[in-house]
């Protein structure tokens, strides 16, 4: 396994505010409040050490029944060019919980979190606009919940009409 | 280079006017809805609607174990189903730490490449005939139609390939396969050189390409674009460099980098990467290794067909890997793995709980960027160029919507 390129940085730079590390097969993972996202996020990608200038991919994971304290966990992947380096964030918050939205920073968040919005029901605070974005207005619950019942029949939309662009 | 795109021409006093462009529209492949706000010719605001493709990827992976996941990958880009197959494979791969022998990575490398190759000359395709060159567009055809069919003899399928399986391949490369495909290699340059004449030094598409669907490079960074779209821009980014996987340490290639970040830099860019690949498929195959392609571990990976119907050992492997409550179960964990693929990174983020299911299974869709920067792309410019960015974005409508 590699050694470790940005978790002990990010430790020195944010102390307390690390609540949990691993590197499970080399992926370098931290583990922040939800709170400290924007700043820790901010940081990343504008402090020369640091230098996570794409922010690759954002999703969650829903860990119902799981035995852990919260439900869901926010997962960003963020990779540095310069480093040539990946690391991951992830923020653990529970049903009806918001997480800051990174789009201020990155505009490549905005239909990663309006997916991400659709698919669990996690609300991005700061987002400009979290229109569903794969799934048409109309749709009841979402999907990418363990609860939802995968045989769920959802009727027919009426078509629009007279709706300006 | 935003010399050439117009202004809007406030002083005629035109009234603005808004069109839907798609979802169904001959230019829109893939379906996709462009809502325009256009006074007169020049686009004035956009926004994209997305996800008339959507059909609960990730979900569908959930449902079923981590041997079955790989069918719904051949879904995603299906112009390079193989190149799919392969970046879900390794991330379960890494996932549960096992290795590939050396000639299952260079078949892997081999195959990609050779979707590689179809998938630009797909684009090069479209592009070209939505721009009303339907020449360039029957050659670029015809060269892909060469691939397919090598990869349809191989395969058995042309478009639904599933060709990966955790620990190595369905099967191995035939004899044949190096003498067919280094025949096709060199069909391919010809038919490069051709459409370099016809295409990328004619004067009517280099007028409806250059400085169209300008993006700087500090956008295109913001915005997450990677693959060719990045490197054309003059960002030199590839997943086979940066973080080296299958076998792409041993082999000498180049990464073509543009720096204009229009329309003609895309499509140039993958002109000069189907040459680039068609060297790596070469080399791979002179340094095909000898020996397995699967990993011989039995717990892992899936016996071949003949050992299935010709030993009782063969069977019971078999079985104890895909009956019910049998299987491969990585330990619980996490795992994101990159590869490159035709349009940029391809990115599987996998969350095992130990069971014989994903308990997530996330792809980083490629084009997603892309589309979701057309809006700025195409503002400020005319109608008739929404049809090269477009075109130049390689949107797949499998892999978007997911």
């Amino acid at each position: 396994m590699s050694e470790l390129k940005t978790i002990p940085l990010l430790q020195e730079l944010f102390g307390d505010t690390i609540l949990e590390t691993h590197a499970h097969r080399g992926d370098e993972t931290v583990i922040i409040a939800p709170d400290s996202l924007l700043e820790v996020a901010g940081k990343l990608q504008q402090e020369e050490k640091l230098n996570f200038n794409f922010l690759m991919d954002l999703t969650a994971v829903d860990y119902l029944k799981m035995d852990r304290p919260k439900r869901f966990e926010v997962v960003y992947h963020f990779y540095s060019l310069a480093r040539n380096c990946r690391l991951r964030i992830k923020v653990q918050i529970d049903d009806g919980e918001k997480v800051p939205s990174l789009t201020p920073l990155w505009k490549t968040a905005d239909w990663f979190e309006r997916e991400t919005a659709e698919m669990y029901g996690i609300k991005f605070d700061g987002h400009p606009d979290l229109r569903p974005l794969l799934l048409y207005p109309e749709f009841k619950g979402y999907p990418l919940r363990k609860d939802y019942d995968q045989r769920a029949a959802h009727p027919l939309v009426e078509k629009r009409r007279g709706e300006s662009a | 280079m935003s010399d050439k795109r117009s202004t809007p021409r406030n002083d005629l006093n035109i009234e603005t006017m808004e069109i839907n462009l798609g979802p169904s529209h001959p230019t829109t492949h893939g379906i996709i809805q462009m809502q325009l706000k256009v006074a007169g010719e020049d686009v004035i605001e956009a926004d994209t609607i997305i996800g008339y493709l959507h059909r609960g990827f990730e979900k569908m992976c959930e449902a079923h174990n981590w041997n079955q996941a790989v069918i719904y990958t051949d879904r995603l880009n299906y112009v390079s189903p193989v190149i799919n197959n392969v970046g879900y494979h390794l991330a379960v791969e890494k996932l549960m730490d096992i290795d590939v022998p050396p000639r299952g990575q260079y078949t892997r490398m081999i195959l990609s490449e050779l979707m590689r190759i179809c998938d630009h000359q797909t684009a090069l395709a479209a592009a070209a005939m939505e721009l009303g060159g339907f020449t360039p567009f029957l050659y670029l055809m015809k060269g892909r139609e060469l691939w397919w069919e090598l990869l349809e003899r191989v395969v058995g399928a042309r478009v639904t390939t599933s060709f990966t399986r955790i620990g190595g391949m369905v099967a191995d490369l035939p004899d044949w396969f190096a003498d067919a495909a280094l025949e096709i290699v060199e069909e391919t340059r010809n038919i490069n050189k051709e459409v370099h004449t016809l295409l990328t030094r004619n004067r009517i598409f280099i007028d409806r390409t250059r400085g169209v669907g300008y993006i700087s490079a500090e956008d295109a960074i913001s915005y997450g674009f990677t693959g060719p779209m990045l490197r054309s821009v003059g960002v030199e980014y590839d997943v086979r460099v940066a973080e080296p996987y299958l076998a792409y340490n041993d082999i000498d290639f180049e990464i073509p980098i543009m720096t204009n970040g229009d329309v003609y830099d895309r499509f140039y860019i993958r002109m000069l990467e189907i040459d680039q690949s068609c060297r790596i498929i070469e080399q791979g195959l002179a340094k095909l290794p000898e020996g397995p392609v699967n990993n011989l571990d039995k717990n892992i990976s899936l016996p071949s067909k003949e050992q299935v119907y010709g030993s009782i050992e063969g069977l019971m492997a078999h079985f104890k890997l895909l009956m019910k409550d049998n299987g491969v179960r990585p330990e619980a964990g996490e795992a994101y793995h990159a590869i490159e693929a035709a349009n940029g990174e391809l990115g599987f983020y996998l969350v095992s709980t130990g069971d014989l299911r994903p308990h997530k299974c996330r792809v980083r869709p490629t084009c997603m960027p892309f589309t979701q920067a057309l809006p700025q792309m195409i503002k400020q410019g005319m109608i008739a160029d929404i049809v090269p960015c477009f075109g130049s974005i390689n949107m797949i409508g499998g892999e978007l919507d997911r």
